[in-house]
């Protein structure tokens, strides 16, 4: 009897672990070629539109990894990513513009920008990270719409609602040639000249493939598995001997200096900051909505969910525009593809993602991740 | 003259409300030394072992730690101070694996739980030691299994894996066998046994099973509402008339 119901077990958790296998690697392939596709973007895609995408992609699977470190490894649901997001942009834009454009002003700016994230992380963990979730939720909030309203009011420093406008150093710009060719135009390769712009896509992509290695190094730490035990069981977490507030604010640490340093990617590759751009909550609601899409606690799912939503959010009006020319002839449908409608499909896209995946794409998939 | 003891509470006492849940509870206890804690439900047991490893903190009365007072320190500090508590009510990582529930325990103990850049699965020693547990519980067949699977039986194994992994000075057991069938129970018993034998052990269990107590206890301490009204080796309590009558009052088939 006991050595029959041993063996269904097993035969069950064989079965998990082929089915899953096979999704796992499907989840690796799909993440290799996207890691690729962002490797060689700026000669696969070399128009300007794509660019931005490819740039936007990099920026946010490193924002989008940090708070998966928050709310999928940990369990601690933050509304102020988008703040230390924010804090590292602002940073380094405020010193792009006073000192001019220089490295020296990205480090320090940037620099000043991460510490104040840092800083101001370790007050709100020490101060609330001890109480209950859903409060520590509204003290993140609060600091969020605080930091807000201070952008827009501090106009001497930010520029306010029109942000700021600046110039980065000259190596990124698309009139500095990194290779010259006999005739002293820039070298093209692939027909794509290699200027300053090809140096600031890759500083962005470089730069934002480090900081997610260093994440994915990080939930494969001891330290890593310390978040997964206080996320499953915090009591018993506490009772086997990890200090839980001590992991939890140094995590929310650690992600608040990660999406600093996001911030100052899209600071720099944007030659602007504005509360638009790097501050508001309809980003902390992308943010939520690419690592659910991608599946929470998986860290791969970040790099799949950022860049369905934003290849949606860029190009699924295009798509809706060819599909209601093609269906011009046909009742209603047209109607029903008419671009102004994408925010309709593409909330009819997450629905019918979270009812096949509720775990995410990801996190389904490789069997892991998700809600109880 | 008896060694010094290992813990000991003094006049300890929670209320809820108006309710003394434990009250004034003194009581020390001493390496080598098995003690089982009995009483009927509601006495205040699960209560006092709850203050003695600090999920509750006490409304008055100390505990000491050999000659240290801990009984202003959290859970975790108290578990780095070689308390070790296994629970009632299962309470392990659900979606964990087996392996890694126990592995956490270990690492904790090894105290590399702040490690931000090695690989955990490049800690091998860390996975040995917790494999070892595994064996000691009989749970190396479903190692790799979320705890969250485990039936019952094993999930109860997976507690008493978790606490000797801590390796602590003091064991508290809480009815480590409640609900495991009849082939399982023993594993867990031979096992508390075991811990018994190295004499700078103190075991402390709180169990209702009359034949568990008779086989192991060194000495019983009865609680009831909260208070504790004896305190000796097994034949003396068990003889005592209000032993017998607290206990006749909950049924009393588990006496005879």
């Amino acid at each position: 009897m006991l050595q029959a119901s041993a063996s269904g077990t097993s035969a069950r958790k064989a079965g998990r672990t082929r089915g899953h296998q096979g999704g796992r690697f499907v989840v690796y392939a799909l993440v290799g070629l996207i890691g690729l596709a962002l490797a060689l973007a700026p000669f696969l895609f070399p128009d300007v539109r794509s660019q931005e995408v490819a740039a936007r992609i990099c920026v946010f699977i490193v924002l989008v990894a940090s708070y998966d470190l928050l709310i999928g490894y940990t369990g601690i649901v933050s509304f102020a990513h988008t703040m230390f997001f924010g804090m590292g942009a602002y940073g380094t834009a405020i010193a792009l513009k006073s000192m001019g454009p220089g490295f020296e002003a990205i480090l320090i700016g940037g620099g000043a920008g991460i510490i104040a994230a840092l800083v101001l992380a370790l007050l709100i963990g020490l101060l609330s990270l001890r109480v209950k979730a859903i409060f520590f939720a509204m003290v993140t909030l609060a600091a969020a719409s605080v930091m807000m309203v201070l952008a827009s009011q501090l106009s001497d420093f930010t520029g306010g609602e029109d942000g700021i406008t600046y110039s980065i150093p000259r190596l990124f710009s698309p009139a500095f040639e990194l290779l010259t060719d006999a005739e002293g135009k820039a070298l093209r390769l692939f027909g794509v000249p290699l200027n300053g712009k090809i140096a600031l896509y890759y500083f962005v992509f470089i730069t934002a493939l480090v900081l997610f290695l260093a994440l994915l190094r990080i939930v494969a730490s001891p330290l890593g598995s310390v978040l997964q035990a206080i996320r499953e069981n915090e009591m018993r977490a506490e009772a086997i001997g990890y200090r839980v507030v001590f992991y939890r604010t140094a995590i929310f640490c650690i992600a608040a200096g990660v999406a600093a340093c996001a911030g100052i990617l899209r600071a720099v590759w944007l030659k602007y900051t504005g509360p638009e751009v790097v501050l508001s909550f309809d980003i902390m609601i992308d943010i939520l909505l690419m690592v659910v899409i991608g599946g929470m606690g998986t860290m791969l799912g970040a790099v799949i969910g950022v860049v369905l939503m934003t290849l949606a959010q860029y190009y699924l009006k295009d798509l809706m525009a060819v599909g209601a020319e093609a269906t011009a002839s046909l009742p209603i449908v047209p109607d029903l593809l008419n671009p102004e409608r994408w925010l309709l499909w593409l909330g009819l896209c997450f629905i019918l993602l979270v009812y096949f995946f509720p775990a995410g794409i990801a996190g389904t998939m490789m069997g892991k991740g998700g809600h109880k | 003259m008896p060694p010094s003891p290992s813990i000991r509470t003094e006049n300890l006492t929670i209320r809820f409300g108006g309710h003394a849940a434990v009250s004034s509870v003194t009581c020390a206890f001493h390496p080598g030394e098995l003690t089982v804690i009995v009483g009927p439900n509601g006495a205040g047991k699960t209560t006092w072992f709850n203050l003695v490893s600090g999920q509750l903190r006490p409304s008055a009365g100390r505990i000491f730690l050999g000659e240290r007072d801990i009984t202003r320190l959290s859970p975790s500090e108290r578990a780095k101070a070689g308390i070790g508590r296994a629970f009632q009510l299962t309470n392990l990582f659900p979606k964990l694996s087996v392996l890694e529930n126990v592995r956490l325990a270990v690492q904790a103990k090894a105290g590399r739980g702040s490690q931000l850049f090695t690989r955990t699965t490049r800690l091998t020693g860390l996975t040995d030691k917790a494999m070892q547990h595994l064996i000691e519980t009989n749970l190396t067949s479903v190692a790799d299994l979320p705890a969250a699977a485990l039936p019952h039986g094993d999930q109860r194994k997976l507690e008493v894996a978790l606490l000797l992994a801590m390796e602590p000075d003091i064991f508290m057991f809480d009815e480590p066998t409640a609900g495991m069938s009849v082939d399982e129970a023993p594993v867990i018993l031979d096992l508390i046994a075991r811990i018994k034998q190295d004499r700078s052990r103190t075991v402390l269990l709180v169990e209702h099973k009359m034949d568990v107590v008779r086989a192991l206890a060194d000495r019983i301490v009865v609680l009831h509402n909260g208070e504790l009204v004896a305190d000796g080796a097994p034949g003396e309590v068990m003889a005592l008339a209000l032993v017998r009558e607290i206990y006749l009052g909950i049924g009393a088939e588990e006496v005879a």
